[in-house]
Order: C-alpha cells, then structure tokens, then sequence
C-alpha cells in the first residue's frame, strides 16, 4: 500500500508526569488512535487517527491529555491551506465525494453577532420576570383570518389544530438511525417534560418511543420510512420534509452498516441495507403537488394535526415559502445553511443555500406583505447557539425554532464531524451498542430539560428588559432590533435600522 | 442497608470505578501519587466484568446471609450486624481461600504471592458515597 499523504489533524499530547497507564483513553477511543501494549501496558498514540472527539481529554482521570488541532503544516499558503490540501489528499486517495457530519464549519457571516436587541430605560419601565409572570407560550398553527363573537361573546369562530409549546424552542428532525436510541430517548423525554416537542427526521418512531407520540412531530420525507398509519395518528403535527440546511436539493443516504435489526423494524427496510432517500419527493414536482400531499395527511389525520412543510433556505426561498403557505401548509420550516446532519457532501453543506437569518426577514416581511402571514407558523432552524440568537429570530418574525447542534452539544456532542463514520464515541451518532451504551438516558433527559430551562430563563429577563411580558409582544417587532456592520441592503432585507437609528 | 448496584446498560467498560478504588485505598492524595508508589498498590475491591459490548463492575454485595463469613475458618471475614457490611481482617485471615470459594458472585480477590485475600469492598468505610460510584461518568453504579 502506498503511503498515505492525508496529513494528520491533531496532535495528541500525553503528559508523561500525570499519565497513570491505566488505559481509559485506550477503551474510550473507538478510532483506533489511542493503544495499549499487552506486553508491557504501556500506552501510546497514532495521531494520523484522532478525529479530534476529545472522548479520552475527558475521561482521562488524571487530565494528562490534550488533543489540539495543529497548526498549519508546511509553508503558509492563504489559498492552498492544510484543510485544502488534506481535502484534496483524501479524495486523490480515495475517489470519493467528501463527508462530513454536522453544520458547515467555515466562517460564515452570522448575522445573530451583528444584531442587537433593545431594553427599556427611563421613558418605559421594564419589567422583573422574578417577580411578575412572564410568558413564553407559543402556538404554532394556521391562525383564523378573524374571530367571530355570538351574542354572549363567545368565539364563534372554530380555530385550526395547533402545537402548544412552554418555550418556542423544538428539538429538531434527527432520525433514529442517524442518531442512537438513547440520544432519541433523551430528547423524546426531555421535550415532553419541558412542554415542548422533537422531531422523528425520517426515521420512523421507535416502539420505546411511541408513549412519547403527543410530544412528536413526525416527518414523512422522499424516503417514506417508518410511515404507517399508526405513525401519522400517534403525533402532534406531521411535517412534510422537502429539504435540509446541510444538504439542500440532495436526498440522504443511511449507511447499511447503521441498519440494525431496531432499525429495520422502525424503517421497514431490511437489515443492513442501505436506507436512500431520493433527492425529490416523486410526487411532488409543483406547489400543486405539495398541496396534494399536505391534503392528502389533513386528510389521513382527520384535520386534527398541524401539517408542516420543512424547506431548506435557498435563494427563492421567498416564493417557496409563500407557495407552501397557499398550499395549506399549516407550519413553515425554514432550515439555513449553516444547518446540520448526521452525513452530508462536504461540498454542498459548506456552499449551498443562504444564512437563515436572510431568509427569514425575506420570508415574514413578504408574507405580511401579502396577508398570509397568520395562515402558518414560522419556525427557522440552522446554527441557533443560544437563548440571544433565539430572541432575535422571533423578533425578525420567527415563531419558534428548531435546535438540533445544541441539544447534541448538551448531550455531550464534541463536534468532532465524524457522525457519518457511525463511530461516535458519545454514544449519540452511533448504533454500535459498545458505544450507544455512553449515553445515559437519564443523564441526558436531566441535561437537555436543564438547557431548556436556561434558556427559558434567560429569555424571561431579555423580554422584561424590553418592557414586554409575553414572548408575543416581541414576534416580528423589528423596532426591538438594530443592526451593525452590514450593508444597506442586508439592513433593508431584514427589516431592521442602523444602531444609532 | 444501603447498597451498591450496577446498571449494566450504561457501563461503558471505562474502569475508572477500579481506578478511584484503587486510589481511594491508597491513602495518598492525588491519583497520579497514588499510582506512582508501585509497591504500595491497592488491588482494587471492584472489577468489571467484560464480553464485547456487555459490561458491568462487580464488587462484594455485602450478603443478608454471608456464605464468606460461615466459611471463614479464621474469624476474618464478619458482618457487622448493625451496618450489615461484610468486613475483612487481613490479621486474621491464613490465606485459606474458603470464602473466595463459597462467594456466589467472585467478589473476594487474593494477591497470589501473599496468598492471603487483599480486596473486598469495605463500602469506602461508609463514609458518603463510595468512590467507585461518586466517579462513574456514565451513573452505572448507584448506592442507595
């Protein structure tokens, strides 16, 4: 075998004063980096194979350890970079597209850092969320064009099914498969305790997870996996996936070596065989297809679920968007391109699509413009860090969002990338039961009901600083938003004024 | 009596259990003393038991009706009968190896040089929760 010319990515660096050899970080590697000699217990590392996990960093009892990114190999180039070159050195090797795993990784603007948001000072009291009620209640659904009194004054008018969240933050679409049962338990449970709800992805429901069907929004993408009757009546909403953020316009592809017996029985697919999704629903070529469709689960569901339609953030997206709410769509999704997946084209995650920040000033301000807006929700996924960037999402129109990457990241995701290896040593992109084992359940509910909470709280204080006691009074009032660094015409596409305006 | 239990679903075979034992009964301050004083070792009273993705750690369950402690020939191995924990004199024991034959469950470990037994759970001298289960990353162990 020729030698390899993929230059190695981190440097593993073991303190030889605090390293004990008692071999954790050789149990905990699943990258074959980490090893022991059986002959004299010694234990030693093969750099070319750290994917940079920071599983044994963490374990290591005595914290000897340090894996570290190394710096740029050979003589500086700003164009031909290590990661250029070891991009091209992997596929001259292997003759392969380039994966990856998470949301793109290079340094897009973020237009959350440039945005900031409003408090109240002396002309308008704000408000203590300690010590008055604070509301952070959110319908998501179509809303009546407007309500009808009888006599008594009570509504005549009959309102559409709609998904009642505690805070407007859902879990979003990953599919058991792509991510491990324990990794789909913990964020089934952690929804239903916090009032919130997750997201099938394409993967079926789970028998273990079917209690959890009143806090399940469950997706029925060009794939059609684990769709059953059963399926679309034990859930909250039912949402129709067109695309994803990571990989818009191209279908996904589980890797046969994911496809236990569990899965194929969630799937109905057999075990161990590929499971694709085609890049299009077959049936839907039109907006007037989608709303065949978008009918056709009002219909199966006796209208009594919200129907939403996942997009990725792509140039059009504006009438795209609008086509989805006049075909019936009762929920918009919106993903960005910073969004993520369990095994997406490096090439594609990294240059298709647009920041959702854009797309969904574009998408609200279009939708008031043509007075659809209240006919569906909004929700925008794609790259949302915290509790700011959630605020600032509602206040360019967002109605809730999706987070996938931070909850991960709260069960213990270490953004390794390598989630389409199927070797995460965390236990949460994974089916091998040596490592799904790593993530507890009940550590993992507690965690991600905890990041919920905080950030709900954290919420609570940012709307009393504004003066506001309901998360409403925020949805779409640009006025709390100023903007900085940005362009006129970025300025404009959001809606929002300079600081200093 | 409050107890030590295994999860063997979330036992990730990581054997920190045995090492905060080992370092728990060493009686020096920081782990990496404590494994530098070769000759003063500590066997460790817990041991996981491992088989491709099955594993769990194992260690004296401090019987109701102890079989080491009717085996024992010496009066070493005792069960306080107000704690209800299973202890061990090393002053005692001969090195017979009748309990470590008679434990159902392999709880009982000899040093093969002395012959004596070396390590059996003393609960970490029911003091707060043992060091085995205070340092299980995954909660695999529990004590209540």
């Amino acid at each position: 075998m020729p030698l390899s010319l993929i230059p190695a990515e981190f440097n593993v660096q073991r303190d030889a004063d605090l390293c004990i050899e008692c071999g954790v970080c050789t149990r905990q590697c699943a990258h074959g980096c980490q090893n022991i000699d059986p002959e004299d217990g010694s234990v030693s590392s093969d750099e070319k194979l750290c994917v940079g996990c920071q599983r044994c960093v963490t374990l290591c009892p005595t914290g000897a350890l340090q894996v570290v990114q190394r710096a740029e190999q050979g003589r500086y180039h700003a164009v031909w970079n290590t990661g250029a070159r070891r991009a091209i050195a992997r596929q001259a090797e292997s003759g392969g597209m380039l994966l990856t795993g998470m949301g793109a990784d290079k340094p897009f603007p973020l237009y959350w850092d440039r945005l900031f948001l409003n408090a109240s000072q002396v002309t308008n009291p704000s408000i203590d969320p300690l010590r008055e009620p604070m509301e952070l209640r959110t319908f998501l659904g179509a809303k009546p064009d407007k309500i009808e009194f009888d006599q008594q004054g009570k509504p005549l008018t009959k309102l559409s099914p709609q998904l009642e969240l505690e805070i407007p933050v859902i879990f979003s679409a990953m599919s058991y498969g792509s991510i491990s049962l324990s990794a789909a338990m913990s964020l089934a449970r952690a929804a239903a305790e916090s009032g919130t709800y997750f997201n099938t992805g394409e993967g079926g429901l789970h028998r273990s997870l079917a209690q959890y069907g009143s806090n399940a929004i469950v997706q029925v993408a060009s794939g059609r996996f684990g769709v059953t009757p059963a399926y679309l009546e034990n859930s909250a909403a039912v949402e129709i996936k067109i695309g994803q953020g990571a990989k818009p316009g191209i279908g996904g592809h589980l890797p046969g070596e994911k496809v236990s017996a569990d899965v194929s029985a969630t799937r109905m697919i057999p075990q161990g065989a590929d499971a694709i999704s085609p890049a299009p629903h077959h049936d839907i070529y039109s907006i007037e297809d989608l709303k065949q469709l978008i009918y056709a689960l009002k219909e199966a569901t006796g209208y009594s679920k919200p129907i939403s339609v996942k997009i990725a953030a792509v140039h059009n997206v504006v009438p795209i968007a609008s086509g989805a709410v006049r075909a019936g769509a009762d929920i918009v999704a919106m993903d960005g391109v910073r969004g993520g997946s369990g095994a997406t084209p490096t090439m594609i995650r990294d240059n298709v699509g647009i920041p959702i920040e854009l797309a969904l000033g574009a998408v609200d301000a279009q939708l008031r413009k043509d007075g659809i807006r209240h006919r569906a929700s909004l929700v925008v996924a794609g790259g949302f860090r915290n509790s700011a960037d959630v605020m600032k999402a509602i206040a360019l129109g967002a109605d809730a969002v999706y987070i996938g990457t931070a909850a991960l990241i709260g069960l213990g995701c270490h953004m390794c990338q390598k989630c389409y290896t199927g070797k995460c040593t965390w236990g949460i992109a994974t089916q091998d039961p040596y490592l799904t084992k790593r993530l507890n359940p009940e550590i993992g509910v507690r965690r991600l009901k905890n990041l919920l909470r905080a950030w709900g709280l954290e919420m609570k204080e940012m709307l009393g600083g504004m003066g506001m006691n309901s998360i409403d009074s925020l949805r779409g009032n640009r006025e709390m938003l100023r903007g900085i660094d940005m362009t006129e015409q970025e300025l404009e596409i959001l809606g929002v004024l300079p600081a200093g305006r | 009596m409050k107890r030590i239990y295994t999860k063997e679903e979330y036992c990730i075979g990581c054997r920190l259990c045995e090492i905060y034992c080992i370092f728990e009964h060493s009686g020096h301050q920081t782990l990496v003393k404590a494994f530098r004083d070769e000759e003063n070792l500590p066997e460790p009273a817990v041991m996981v038991e491992e088989e491709g993705p099955i594993s769990f750690a194992l260690q004296c369950r401090h019987c109701e009706d102890a079989p080491c402690v009717a085996a024992c020939i010496a009066g070493a191995m005792t069960r306080d009968p107000e704690t209800g924990v299973v202890h061990h004199d090393a002053e005692k024991c001969v090195g017979c190896w009748s309990c470590v034959m008679m434990c159902p469950f392999g709880g009982i470990h000899i040093d093969l040089e002395e012959g004596k037994v070396v390590s059996k759970c003393d609960l970490c001298g029911e003091e707060g929760i043992p060091a085995c289960v205070l340092h299980c990353p995954n909660e695999a162990l529990v004590y209540e």
